[in-house]
């Protein structure tokens, strides 16, 4: 099951690990991606750490880490074809797996329902 | 919001869906559910129609289009004067220190002068005109008439289903058109590179025109984020971002918007705001160039990014100001302001985004071949 932040992130777990990308409005509302960049895998991040850089046409937005952990993987797809972002945000455009240090802060988020309600 | 301004198209764009943003005192919208990318692409490819009531137009008159061009050239140092009747042509004005104030378009309509001014510059552009120019010629703003542009290659067709005299104007022409019945005064110019109209239309006739034009196969409505990566591409000055007021036009490469005859040793040398400095600009040379960067990689350099000579230490050169994606080229393009020795094309610099220097060519402009019709 998904689970959503205030941050237009999704968040779903995988075994032990946690995969993370941007919701379908995030996506609507950045316009067309142009440019992602990646953490490197093995980096350490806190909570709001700034860990991917994402850009549409206009503008740079940061896309920040949900909670404190460790990356495992990143999506390096999204590098050279950043408009999947558009095409699939919820789907093939994650953009990292992470191993979460605390679980439990993944109570704090919310589910599906919760979100569009934040969204209205 | 509710202090914005409207342009009579408002109620149309919401309809469009256009997503409404604040710009220059206006509600305007930056993109249409078609997003940037495609906006941008649609006008390459066939034909884009924008919004742009929100710019300044302004009538000056006067006994006689002699006293009207040579009143105008105490304010801007192009050739006003040797204008045909119809034509158009690109002008700035300067302050004391031959810093630009605006840039514009003015275009000569018998005795008078049809004058297209940045919405940000407005109100002080027509306080200028007026206390610079009154009372021997007059300056009107021009409040009831909306203006919009249709550009792209597809334009010249699409227009001329409506007034098959708009075929006939070539780039720069400017002259009454009969859109359908709809008096309009329409240029052959535009901001985005292309072939292409301006086209002022009376508020009341506006959407009326805008509706048909919308209709015309291949005919899409654009936002302002595709019109700005357009003219970047096309290598168009936004002022404000690549002039302003400490920026004189030779540092700004628009050494070719000032004509022979008001340069040192022309018939009407000098005789605008600063032209001192501009003079001496064109003789001695200038500190800093504006010039075209290309990114080498595929991340974009915004406005205000650094720019160095070397990709550790080295000194600061210049910094960016317009940034962005172009869409037609698949690769970000940039434009800003380097020292004059590091002006030369293909000259290797790097530019500090997010801490990172990162490898940025200086580039020939435009990015994209203009695609005027001569």
């Amino acid at each position: 099951m998904m689970k959503f932040t205030e941050e237009h992130e999704w968040l779903r777990v995988e075994g032990d690990e946690i995969v993370v990308g941007i919701t379908i409005h995030a996506a609507e509302q950045l316009g067309d991606v142009v440019f992602v960049e990646l953490p490197s895998e093995g980096t350490v991040v806190s909570k709001d750490d700034e860990v991917v850089v994402i850009e549409s046409v206009k503008a740079a937005s940061d896309i920040l880490a949900p909670i404190d952990g460790e990356i495992t993987e990143v999506n390096s797809t999204l590098t050279d074809t950043p408009g999947m972002v558009n095409d699939d945000p919820q789907g093939e455009a994650w953009f990292f797996k992470m191993k979460a240090s605390d679980p439990s802060q993944m109570e704090e988020f919310m589910d599906e329902a919760g979100y569009q309600k934040f969204i209205g | 919001m509710s202090d914005l301004h409207q342009t009579p198209l408002y109620d149309l764009h919401l309809e469009l869906g256009g997503k409404m943003v604040p710009f220059a005192g206006y509600s305007m919208p930056v993109q249409y559910p078609m997003g940037v990318m495609k906006e941008h692409l649609h006008t390459r490819s066939h034909a884009g129609l924008f919004d742009v009531s929100h710019m300044g137009q302004v009538i000056v008159s006067g006994a006689s289009w002699e006293a009207v061009a040579t009143a105008f050239e105490t304010l801007v140092p192009m050739d006003v004067l040797g204008l045909a009747d119809g034509r158009q042509r690109y002008g700035l004005f300067t302050n004391d220190v031959g810093g630009i104030e605006d840039d514009l378009m003015f275009a000569r309509r018998g005795n008078d002068l049809f004058v297209v001014v940045n919405a940000a510059c407005k109100g002080a552009d027509i306080a200028r005109m007026k206390a610079a120019l009154e009372p021997d010629v007059t300056v009107t703003p021009i409040d009831d008439r909306a203006l919009v542009a249709l550009q792209g290659p597809g334009a010249e067709a699409a227009l001329a289903t409506l007034d098959p005299k708009a075929a006939d104007m070539r780039f720069m022409d400017f002259g009454a058109l009969s859109l359908d019945g709809i008096e309009v005064w329409a240029s052959r110019s535009g901001y985005t590179g292309e072939d292409g109209y301006e086209i002022s239309v009376a508020d009341k006739d506006a959407e009326t025109l805008v509706r048909r034009l919308l209709a015309i196969e291949g005919v899409e409505p654009i936002g302002l984020g595709a019109r700005d990566s357009l003219r970047l591409e096309a290598g168009l000055c936004l002022y404000g971002n690549d002039v302003d007021a400490q920026t004189n036009p030779v540092e700004a490469s628009l050494n070719w918007a000032i004509q022979k005859i008001r340069r040192a040793g022309g018939a009407r040398e000098g005789g605008y705001p600063g032209a001192q400095t501009v003079q001496a600009a064109f003789e001695d040379g200038v500190a800093r160039k504006r010039v075209g960067l290309s990114p080498q990689g595929r991340a974009p350099m915004r406005e205000g990014t650094q720019l160095y000579d070397a990709e550790e230490g080295g000194r600061l050169v210049g910094h960016v100001t317009s940034g962005s994606f172009g869409p037609s080229i698949g690769m970000p393009v940039a434009m800003g302001y380097v020292g004059a020795e590091y002006a030369g094309v293909d000259t290797a610099l790097w530019g500090e985004v997010r801490g990172k220097r990162l490898p940025v060519n200086v580039a020939k402009l435009p990015f994209v071949a203009a695609n005027f019709k001569r």
